[in-house]
């Protein structure tokens, strides 16, 4: 069974759903054609707009453990380059890859008249398949009236997706700022405003760290810092959240979306494609080991694709969307219990501590022959999954069902009188009297 | 790493003898340290804790190693056990706190434990730090007979405890075997002083050159002290009881480390032939030493079988890695001596019996069996003696059967004013258990000063 991997954007094909997002990987010809070599399948330019200047020392990261860079944070502003070597260098592109989406990131001034200079000249000049609405960046440009501080607003966004909407003869993807307590509203306003899809999320506004010698953050220039955009594989929850808020949204269904946010490989690309998006869109893993990561990107989602009979990326786009439900939703008598394999077990006593101090009190220190061991409390255990979360062996604890005879019932159903809640664990008196 | 030996056409460099001499177990670079520290799951009630004689909290050291809090981690190890920088080089890992490590479990490899223990330590004698300081004067002096790791140990305590102390040694030089019979591939006398320096510094006076029972009583001791730490070892290693044994080309075990560890390498006698008698930890010291200064063959002479020899099996790794060879079954009965040279070992085979009630199996020479080996020097390592004579000397001190100072749990002899670690309590174990024995006693010692 061939596995086709060729996604569709609104309109816009690419060989592969793996895009560049518009970011320092995607600055130039140079690297975005070394991309389409190693087998990316579209890229976003990065930003061009109004001439800006960048500061030196622009990334921090944040390392755990040995794993460096689990998070990555920029103060680095849109091209620094002219945008007459930008558009020259992306027509190359689009000739000498003509089946590659090229997508062309802007952010200008919020003028119409400057939105529409920028869409009729950008497209004019390079041939590209689409435009990318950069009202994301949360740092420098938006404290000049562009980036986040247009995508915090719903009605600018609408506004300025009309602007464009009124010249451009190509697909037009609004990429929107996680810089909000619910993106759906500014998702809503762009598609009033008639963009053909979103991409999220940019980056969030974060200060990644305080250098403790100068008391200054990190990165800091001259000894002095600012807030930068958040990324990297840290910021992955945060992002499939705020998209699946966005593929549940019933104002939003048939609005396509490009999944942004901590992809390093091709499991979290499948996970931003079940959640709804058409394609994704990576940046920090490749500013971490460079563009040959999209091989395994696309061989181990087509392996996995071929595994799960899955011949197309519709065949599972989405697919998670329907068991994404509000907390009154779940059912409240279905209990799971912790269980330790005790062949397995290594003893680290991990499990213990995390749950005695750290959760429910559920767990007993029960050595047997000599072997360190870790016996589940039955009548205590609320099957939180910490203990299997802590434990450092694979497989060794599992959450298994408990069969309690009583049948499904919601918050809201309970609270409606509709059903009968299943006898809880007990807990101990911890007090002392 | 390979060893270079001399040949008839090759003479061994210093460079060479340098290199053969170089640390089995070299610091870790930030990198390592950063990377192992990273592979410590923090166990809760951690085997390693349990497993270490002395109960340094692993888990507790190692996060402080990796969240660059090299000094936090070098206190932890050091008020638990204030020999942390000899072990940390020179205890058996593999048995003890490596040996328990649950990572063995999970990767088949046990997080580096001593070396990451080192990485603080060193910290401590790079930077300088003084992680400890004298507690408030009590008026009490305690004197310390032994300035090995058990008498160090208890010195630490006593000071941080508030007492005056007097460390008597009959050697130049502090440290005991720590300083001086170690493998100096393991650790070097440089680190063995620098730690004991670090203990002295605390205020403790040492009285170097003095041989308590020799040139000072007990009683005299006991005039000028209230309370007595007998950290005395053992003493010379024991005879092979064959004739020839007294040729001066027969040397014990311990002579010969020490001399390495004390003068050039160059100086030491290595010839091509060397045979080990005995199988124990320090018999595998002497042979991968000799092996190191550049002896063609090194050969063990043990009367039992590789099964019954008393050296940790990683050790006997070692010897077989350094290129060492082995004639099990094989008890000497004449060392062979050619005006002042020794030419050979003349031996008989053993065959094993059945286990005695100790389990341990009994051998028995095979009739018509003896053999020369060939050899040019011949090193002892039968163990060392007891100090029963020495330890006779002190008034209503118990000693059992096999002339070991008896103690209780805490450290205390049937001598109120006496207390006892190491080795002349356990016969000969590792420096860590002497560590944690004189720790113990200097808490016993402050417990009775507070009834005196």
């Amino acid at each position: 069974m061939a596995v086709d991997l060729t996604s569709n954007l609104a309109g816009i094909v690419s060989p592969n759903p793996f895009w560049l997002a518009s970011a320092p990987p995607t600055n130039t010809y140079g690297q975005v054609a070394r991309a389409f070599d190693c087998g990316w399948g579209g890229a976003v330019w990065k930003t061009i707009g109004q001439p800006i200047v960048n500061v030196y020392s622009r990334y921090g990261g944040i390392d755990l453990g040995t794993q460096r860079l689990i998070g990555l944070n920029n103060i680095e502003l849109i091209t620094d380059r002219p945008i007459e070597d930008n558009l020259k260098e992306m027509k190359l592109v689009k000739k000498r890859y003509p089946k590659h989406a090229l997508i062309a990131s802007l952010m200008v001034e919020s003028k119409r008249e400057v939105w529409h200079e920028i869409v009729k000249r950008t497209h004019g000049e390079t041939g590209c398949d689409g435009f990318e609405l950069n009202f994301g960046c949360p740092h420098g440009m938006s404290e000049r009236g562009m980036g986040a501080a247009v995508g915090q607003v719903p009605e600018y966004c609408q506004q300025i997706v009309e602007w464009v909407k009124e010249v451009s003869t190509i697909p037009v993807i609004t990429k929107l700022t996680p810089n909000v307590a619910d993106m759906t509203y500014p998702a809503r306003a762009a598609k009033r405003g008639g963009t053909d899809a979103v991409s999220a999320i940019n980056t969030i506004n974060s200060l990644v760290g305080v250098d403790l010698d100068l008391m200054a953050p990190r990165p800091n220039v001259a000894g002095k810092g600012s807030h930068g955009g958040y990324c990297g594989p840290a910021v992955k929850p945060i992002a499939l959240n705020f998209v699946s808020s966005m593929a549940a949204d019933p104002e939003l269904q048939g609005l396509p979306i490009s999944g942004i946010g901590g992809i390093s490989t091709w499991k979290d690309a499948a996970e931003f494609i079940a959640l709804g998006c058409a394609n994704v869109q990576v940046c920090t893993a490749v500013m971490h080991y460079g563009f040959r990561i999209v091989e395994d990107m696309c061989d181990g989602l087509a392996n996995w694709m071929e595994q799960k009979g899955y011949q197309k990326l519709t065949d599972f786009q989405g697919r998670a969307v329907p068991s994404i439900q509000k907390w009154e939703n779940l059912d409240l008598n279905h209990f799971i219990r912790a269980h330790i394999d005790e062949a397995t077990c290594i003893g680290c006593e991990l499990c213990f501590i995390a749950c005695e101090d750290g959760a429910h009190q559920a767990l007993a220190l029960a050595p047997k022959n000599g072997k360190r061991l870790v016996e589940v409390k039955e009548d205590m255990c609320v099957g939180c999954n910490l203990c299997s979360l802590v434990c450092p062996v694979p497989g060794c604890i599992t959450m298994r069902k408990v069969e309690n005879g009583a049948p499904s019932v919601s918050w809201k159903q309970h609270c409606a009188g509709a059903g009968a809640l299943a006898p809880r664990p007990q807990h101990y008196n911890t007090v002392e009297e | 790493m390979s060893i270079r030996i001399a040949s008839a056409d090759r003479q061994l460099s210093a460079a060479d003898v340098a290199h053969n001499f170089a640390e089995l177990h070299p610091a870790l670079t930030e990198a390592e340290a950063l990377a192992e520290s990273a592979r410590c799951l923090y166990c809760y009630d951690a085997p390693c804790t349990q497993a270490c004689p002395t109960h340094i909290d692993v888990p507790s050291f190692i996060k402080k190693i990796h969240n660059d809090n090299l000094k936090g981690a070098a206190r932890v190890i050091l008020d638990a056990n204030p020999l942390g920088h000899s072990c940390a080089r020179a205890c058996p890992v593999q048995v003890l706190c490596e040996g328990a490590c649950v990572m063995l479990q999970q990767e088949h490899r046990a997080v580096a434990i001593g070396r990451l223990q080192r990485h603080a330590t060193d910290a401590v004698l790079a930077q300088g730090w003084k992680l400890f300081s004298a507690g408030a004067p009590t008026g009490k002096k305690v004197a310390v007979v032994g300035a090995g790791p058990a008498g160090l140990a208890c010195a630490q305590e006593l000071r941080r405890a508030g007492h005056a102390v007097v460390v008597f040694d009959a050697r130049k030089q502090p440290g005991g075997l720590t300083t001086f019979a170690i493998a100096q591939y393991k650790i070097r006398p440089d680190t063995a002083l620098a730690e004991a320096k670090t203990i002295l510094d605390l205020g403790v006076e040492l009285r170097s050159g003095v041989q308590v029972g020799v040139d000072l009583t007990f009683e005299q001791l006991e005039r000028d002290f209230d309370a007595v730490f007998l950290g005395v070892g053992l003493g010379a290693t024991q005879a092979l009881g064959i004739p020839g044994e007294d040729a001066a080309g027969v040397v014990d075990a311990l002579t010969f480390i020490e001399q390495l560890k004390t003068r050039p390498y160059g100086t030491v006698a290595a010839p091509a032939r060397v045979l080990v008698i005995g199988a124990g930890n320090t018999a595998v010291d002497a042979a991968t030493q000799a092996r190191r200064l550049g002896a063609a063959h090194v050969a063990f002479v043990y009367r039992r079988s590789e099964d019954e020899a008393p050296a940790y099996g990683f050790e006997l790794d070692l010897a077989k890695a350094s290129g060492c060879t082995f004639h099990w079954l094989t008890a000497p009965a004449r060392v062979l001596v050619e005006g002042d040279r020794v030419t050979g070992l003349e031996c008989v085979r053993m065959k094993l019996g059945a286990p005695d009630a100790s389990g341990r199996k009994g051998v028995s020479p095979v009739p018509k069996s003896e053999h020369v080996l060939p050899c040019d020097l011949v090193i002892k390592a039968l163990g060392q003696s007891k100090r029963g004579d020495l330890l006779r000397q002190v008034e209503k001190l118990q000693l059992d059967s096999a002339g070991r100072v008896v103690i209780d749990e805490e450290g205390r002899t049937s001598n109120p004013r006496y207390f006892a670690g190491g080795d002349c309590v356990n016969g000969g174990k590792e420096i860590v258990n002497a560590a944690a024995d004189g720790k113990r006693a200097a808490g016993a010692i402050s417990i009775f000063l507070k009834g005196t």
